[in-house]
C-alpha cells in the first residue's frame, strides 16, 4: 500500500472500527479512509470517467460517511455502505452533468436491434495464460471508459461492483428490463472495443 | 440470393445472441439452454461471440479484485478535507 501510512491493525475487527468511528475517533476515520478510499475512487472514476469529478465524489462520500456514521446500523458491511454512498454521489454528479448538457444522440433502447453481432473475430488470446498485468488492465479501463454513459453505469454497477440486475435497476431508477438491455449492449460493446487488442 | 436455410440459420443466430446474456448469467431455462448449446456446437460465428464475450467478462471480473491505485495527491487532499492532516507526513503538508 502506498501513500500515507496508517496502521490498519489498530482495530481488530470491523465492529470495533465502527464503534471508534461512532465515537468520533480521528484515527478510526483515517483507518476507514486508508482501507476503503481506493475502491470508492475506483467506483467514481469508472462511473464518471473524469478524475476531478471522481475526486469530488470521493471527498463527498467520506464527509457524508463521517456525518452519518451514527445512523449506520451495521446491517451491511461498512464497505458495502460506503459503496452505496459513493454510487449515489456519483449518480448525483451524472444527473447534474445531464442537466448541463442535453444529449441528442443518446441511443434509443429497444429490446432487439443490436447490430454488434456480426463482427465475429476470433481471439487467439487466452485469459488463462495471462495474469492481470497492467497493460491488460489499462486496455480494459480504457474500453470501459469509452462506453456511453448509460451503458457504463449499468455495466460498472453490475459487473464490477457486483450488484444484482435488480439492485442495479433500483439504484439507477430504471426498470429491470431496461437494465438488462443496457447490460446486454454494454457487454457486447465492450467485447467489440476489446477485439482489436486480442486478435 | 439468400437461401431459405441460410435465412433460418441467421434467425437462429439472432435468437441465440438475444439469449446469450441470460445464458451467461445462468438465468436461462434448461430447455433454452439445450437449444442454445446445440446451436453453439454447429455455429462458428456464435461460438466466437460467446467465447470472446466470456473472456471479456472474465477479465472485467478480475478488475474487481484489484482496484486501481488511489493517486497520492488525491489521498493527501482527502486527508486535508477530512481534517486529518496530522496523519499526513510533514513534508507533504
Amino acid at each position: 500500500m502506498t501513500g500515507i501510512e496508517i496502521d490498519l491493525d489498530i482495530y481488530p475487527d470491523e465492529a470495533s472500527l465502527v464503534e471508534a468511528l461512532k465515537s468520533g475517533d480521528p484515527e478510526a476515520c483515517a483507518c476507514m479512509i486508508k482501507q476503503y478510499a481506493p475502491r470508492v475512487y475506483a467506483i467514481a472514476i469508472r462511473m464518471l470517467n473524469d478524475p476531478d469529478d471522481a475526486e469530488e465524489v470521493l471527498q463527498e462520500t467520506f464527509i457524508s460517511a463521517c456525518k452519518n456514521i451514527k445512523k449506520f446500523e451495521e446491517r451491511s458491511a461498512l464497505g458495502t455502505w460506503l459503496h452505496r454512498i459513493a454510487t449515489n454521489a456519483a449518480l448525483m454528479h451524472l444527473r447534474k452533468r445531464k442537466r448541463r448538457e442535453v444529449s441528442l444522440d443518446e441511443p434509443i433502447e429497444t429490446q432487439g436491434g443490436d447490430d454488434v453481432y456480426r463482427e465475429v473475430q476470433d481471439w487467439t488470446f487466452s485469459p488463462d495464460d495471462h495474469a492481470m498485468n497492467s497493460e491488460i488492465r489499462d486496455i480494459l479501463e480504457k474500453a470501459i471508459a469509452e462506453l456511453p454513459e448509460t451503458l457504463r453505469t449499468v455495466f460498472v454497477l453490475r459487473e464490477i461492483e457486483g450488484y444484482s440486475t435488480e439492485e442495479t435497476a433500483q439504484i439507477l431508477g430504471i426498470s429491470v428490463s431496461a437494465a438488462k438491455v443496457r447490460l446486454h449492449r454494454a457487454r457486447l460493446r465492450l467485447r467489440q472495443l476489446l477485439s482489436p487488442y486480442f486478435t | 440470393m439468400i437461401s431459405q436455410h441460410q435465412h433460418r440459420h441467421e434467425n437462429d443466430c439472432q435468437e441465440v445472441l438475444s439469449h446469450l446474456n441470460d445464458y451467461i448469467d445462468g438465468e436461462l431455462s434448461p430447455e433454452l439452454c439445450m437449444e442454445l448449446e446445440a446451436h453453439l456446437a454447429v455455429c462458428q460465428d456464435c461460438r466466437v461471440v460467446f467465447d470472446t464475450l466470456s473472456k471479456t467478462l472474465y477479465l472485467v471480473h478480475k478488475l474487481r479484485e484489484s482496484p486501481p491505485e488511489l493517486p497520492e495527491t488525491v489521498e493527501y487532499r482527502l486527508f486535508a478535507v477530512m481534517n486529518l492532516e496530522q496523519f499526513v507526513p510533514k513534508k507533504r503538508k
